[in-house]
C-alpha cells in the first residue's frame, strides 16, 4: 500500500508540457501576431513618451491633473514629479508607464467587447464568468510562467501577462453596468422603437458608464502592479529598480523604486477616476 | 374618424414561465392563478382578456398589484411577447408582426409613459424629448424643432437645456409626456405614469392630460391602481384582479353597479365629491319661470304655490340662466315696488358649471338655502342640485354596495 502511494503519481506536468509543445509547434503563427500587435504598441508607446522632453510631458501630467481633479491635485502632481526627478527615475517611470498604457490599451479593447457580449447572453456570461474567477484567484506572478515560456523573457511578455492580468474588471463591470441599466430605461428605449445596436448605443453604454469607468480605472491600476511584477521577466522600469533592489538587498533603491510606483499609482488613480462621469456623461 | 375600435384585444394570455403548456390545461379547467402557480410553477400574467378602446378615449386598466396592469399594457406594444390571443391596432395584427414591423409601429404609432420616468440622465431635456424621433432617424434639427414643440406642450420649454436630475418629479413626468408627444403617437400607454408624484402634482398632471386630450384627442391605455385618478380622466375603466378584466364600463357604472366585491372593494375609499359632477347629480325637472312678457312677477309667485314650491329658476327665453327667486323674495318685491321685476328678487346664488364637482357645490350649498344652479359653456341652464339632492348623493357612497347587489346587473360578468 504505502509502496502504490509512493509510486502513485499523476503526470499533470508532463500533459501540460506536452500541450505547450504542441501549441509551440501548431500555433506559431498566433503566437508571433500576438507579440507583434503588443511589441508594436509598447514600442509606439514607449517612444512616444520618450520623445518628448520631460518638461513637456511633466506639464501635460500636472495639467491633466489640475484640469481633471482640481488645482490641490495639480501641486501635488508638481511635487510628485519633481521627487521622481530628483530620484533619477524618470526613465524608468516614463517605461513603466508606456507599459501600463500599451497594455490596458489592448486589455480594454478586448475586454469591453466581451463583456458587452456576457451582458447580451446570458449563455455568453456563464462560460465567461468561471474563466474570469480564474483568472481573478490566481496570483499574479503565475502570469509569469506560460508568458515567458510562450514569449520568451522582456518587454513584450511582460506586457501580454499583463494584459491577461489586468482585463477581468473591465470585462466584469462593463457586463455588470449594462445589466444594471433600469428595467424602465430599458423599456422606454424599446418602447420608443430602438433596434438591439441602438439600444446598445444609446441607452445601455450611455447608463453603464459610471460603472465602465470603474472598470477603465481598475484594469489600469491592476496593469500598473502587474506591470512591477513583470519586472522578473525582464519588462523593465520601475519593477526593475524595485527588483535590482531586492537582489542586492539595497534597502534605498528599492523603496525608492517603491516610492516611483505609488507615485505613479496616485496620478493614474486620481486622472482616470475623474473621467467616470457622476451626473452626466 | 370610423368606429372600428382602435386597439382591439381578443383571447389575449400572457403566461410567466418557462413552461406555458403545461399550464394551458389548468387555466382551461378554471383553476385559479396560485393554484396554478403551486402546481406549475408558471404566473398567469394575463388571463384571456377582451378588450376594444375606441379612437380618442382614455382608457384606464385598474387593479391591485399583481393584477396584470403591466403586464397588459406591455401585451400592447410587444414589449412582453403574449404567449396566445390576438392584438390589432388600427386593425393591424400586432402579435403577427415581423420585427421589423414592430419597430416601425413603436416609433410611429405607439409612445409610452413611464411610472418611474425612465429619463436618461445623460440627455438633456431636449435631448429626451427628441428620443423618440432621434431613434427613427429624424435628423438633428427637425427633431430638435419637433422636441421643443412636445416641450411647449407641457410648459418645458424654458427647461429644454437642463439635466433631469436638475427638476422636481412633476417636471420631469412632464419630459416623460413630451418624449412621448414628441413622435405624436395614435396611441399612448401610460403605466402609472402619475403614481410616483405626490398628491398635489398628481392631480395637476392629471389636468395636464385632460387639457393635452382636449387639444387634440389621442388614444390613451392608461395604468392606475387609483380609483379616483381613474374616475377623474377615464372614460371607461377595465378593472383588472388576478389577470382577468373583471368588468369594463365608464366611471359610473362601476361605481354604481360594480361587478363583483373585488371591484367594489375599491371604492370604499373613495372620494365621491371627487367623482361626480353636477350634471350627474342635478335635477333636470326643477320649477323654472321663463322671463317673457306677460310672464312676470306676480304669475312667477302663483306658479310656485301652485307647485308648493320655494324656489324657481329663472330663464330667458334663448334658455340662459337669470338667476333665482324665491316665494318670500318675490312677496316682498311684489309689496315694495310698483313695478316689480325679478331682477331684484334674485338670490345671491352663483351658478355651477356643468363639469363642477361636488366638492365646489358642498360650498355653495353652505351658504344659502337656494339650489344651486348648473349651467353649462354657453351660459345656458341645464338643472339645479338642491341641498337635499346633494346630501342624498354624497350619503350614496355608503349604501352603494347594498343598492348594487340588488340592481346586480354590471356590464361583464
Ligand atoms: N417577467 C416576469 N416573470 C414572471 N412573472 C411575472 C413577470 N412580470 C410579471 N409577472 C407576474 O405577473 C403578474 C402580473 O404582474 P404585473 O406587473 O402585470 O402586475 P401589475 O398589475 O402591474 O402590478 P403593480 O401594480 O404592482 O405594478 C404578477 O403575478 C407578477 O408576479
Ligand atoms: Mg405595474
Amino acid at each position: 500500500m504505502s509502496e502504490w502511494l509512493e509510486n502513485f503519481r499523476i503526470p499533470i506536468g508532463d500533459w501540460v508540457e506536452s500541450v505547450v509543445a504542441w501549441i509551440q509547434d501548431n500555433l506559431t503563427g498566433l503566437l508571433d501576431g500576438i507579440a507583434a500587435v503588443i511589441g508594436f504598441l509598447t514600442d509606439s508607446f514607449e517612444g512616444a513618451l520618450m520623445a518628448l522632453p520631460a518638461w513637456l510631458l511633466g506639464l501635460a501630467i500636472i495639467a491633466l491633473g489640475w484640469w481633471r481633479v482640481g488645482w490641490k491635485f495639480g501641486l501635488f502632481a508638481v511635487a510628485a514629479l519633481g521627487v521622481i526627478l530628483g530620484m533619477d527615475l524618470w526613465e524608468q517611470t516614463v517605461e513603466t508607464l508606456s507599459l501600463v498604457l500599451a497594455a490596458s490599451t489592448v486589455a480594454l479593447a478586448v475586454g469591453l467587447p466581451i463583456g458587452i457580449a456576457m451582458a447580451r447572453s446570458d449563455l455568453v456570461e456563464s462560460l465567461i464568468r468561471p474563466v474570469l474567477d480564474f483568472m481573478q484567484t490566481m496570483p499574479p506572478f503565475v502570469y509569469l510562467i506560460p508568458a515567458a515560456i510562450f514569449f520568451g523573457l522582456g518587454t513584450v511578455p511582460g506586457a501580454i501577462a499583463t494584459v491577461v492580468f489586468a482585463m477581468p474588471p473591465a470585462v466584469r463591470l462593463t457586463n455588470l453596468g449594462i445589466r444594471q441599466v433600469n428595467k424602465e430605461q430599458i423599456e422606454a428605449g424599446l418602447a420608443f422603437g430602438c433596434t438591439r445596436r441602438q439600444l446598445l448605443t444609446k441607452v445601455q453604454l450611455p447608463l453603464a458608464m459610471p460603472s465602465i469607468m470603474a472598470g477603465v480605472n481598475q484594469t489600469i491600476m491592476l496593469a500598473l502592479s502587474m506591470v512591477v511584477i513583470a519586472s522578473m521577466i525582464g519588462a523593465g522600469g520601475l519593477g526593475n529598480t524595485v527588483l535590482t533592489g531586492i537582489q542586492r538587498l539595497n534597502v534605498g533603491l528599492g523603496f525608492e523604486g517603491g516610492l516611483g510606483v505609488v507615485i505613479l499609482a496616485i496620478l493614474l488613480d486620481r486622472i482616470t477616476q475623474s473621467f467616470a462621469p457622476g451626473r452626466r456623461g | 374618424m370610423n368606429d372600428a375600435p382602435m386597439i382591439e384585444v381578443s383571447g389575449l394570455y400572457k403566461i410567466f414561465g418557462s413552461n406555458p403548456d403545461a399550464a394551458m390545461p389548468l387555466i382551461e379547467e378554471g383553476r385559479g392563478k396560485d393554484e396554478i402557480f403551486d402546481k406549475t410553477g408558471q404566473t398567469v400574467g394575463v388571463h384571456d382578456a377582451e378588450l376594444s378602446i375606441r379612437e380618442g378615449e382614455i382608457f384606464v386598466v385598474m387593479g391591485l398589484s399583481g393584477s396584470g396592469k403591466s403586464t397588459m399594457v406591455r401585451l400592447l406594444n410587444r414589449l412582453i411577447e403574449p404567449t396566445s390571443g390576438s392584438i390589432r391596432i388600427n386593425g393591424r395584427d400586432v402579435t403577427s408582426m415581423s420585427h421589423k414591423e414592430l419597430i416601425e409601429l413603436r416609433r410611429r404609432d405607439l409612445a409610452m409613459v413611464f411610472q418611474s420616468f425612465a429619463l436618461m440622465p445623460h440627455r438633456t431635456v431636449l435631448d429626451n424629448a427628441a428620443f423618440g424621433l432621434e431613434v427613427a432617424g429624424e435628423d438633428r434639427d427637425k427633431r430638435r424643432e419637433r422636441a421643443m414643440e412636445a416641450l411647449e406642450q407641457v410648459g418645458l420649454d424654458a427647461n429644454a437645456n437642463s439635466y433631469p436630475d436638475e427638476l422636481s418629479g412633476g417636471m420631469q413626468q412632464r419630459v416623460g409626456l413630451a418624449r412621448a408627444l414628441a413622435t405624436d403617437p395614435s396611441i399612448m400607454l401610460m403605466d402609472e405614469a402619475f403614481s410616483a408624484l405626490d398628491p398635489l402634482i398628481r392631480t395637476e398632471m392629471q389636468d395636464e392630460l385632460l387639457e393635452l386630450q382636449r387639444r387634440q384627442a389621442r388614444t390613451v391605455v392608461f395604468i392606475s391602481h387609483d380609483l379616483d385618478e381613474a374616475m377623474r380622466i377615464g372614460d371607461r375603466i377595465a378593472i383588472m384582479q388576478d389577470g382577468r378584466i373583471v368588468q369594463v364600463g365608464t366611471p359610473e357604472e362601476i361605481v354604481t353597479q360594480p361587478a363583483n366585491d373585488y371591484v367594489r372593494s375599491f371604492f370604499y375609499g373613495v372620494d365621491i365629491s371627487q367623482v361626480f359632477t353636477a350634471a350627474d347629480i342635478m335635477d333636470k325637472q326643477h320649477l323654472t319661470v321663463v322671463e317673457r312678457p306677460g310672464m312676470g312677477v306676480r304669475a312667477a309667485l302663483e306658479s310656485l304655490r301652485r307647485h308648493d314650491r320655494d324656489f324657481a329658476v329663472v330663464v330667458g327665453s334663448d334658455g340662459h340662466y337669470e338667476g333665482i327667486v324665491s316665494a318670500d323674495a318675490l312677496a316682498r318685491v311684489l309689496n315694495e315696488s310698483d313695478e316689480p321685476g325679478f331682477r331684484d328678487a334674485f338670490e345671491s346664488v352663483e351658478p355651477v358649471p356643468t363639469d363642477g364637482l361636488l366638492d365646489e357645490l358642498i360650498g355653495r350649498c353652505a351658504d344659502t338655502a337656494a339650489p344651486i344652479p348648473v349651467v353649462d359653456g354657453d351660459g345656458r341652464y341645464r338643472g339645479a342640485v338642491s341641498r337635499s339632492r346633494l346630501l342624498r348623493t354624497l350619503d350614496r357612497t355608503s349604501d352603494a354596495s347594498s343598492e348594487a347587489t340588488e340592481n346586480a346587473g354590471g356590464s361583464h360578468e
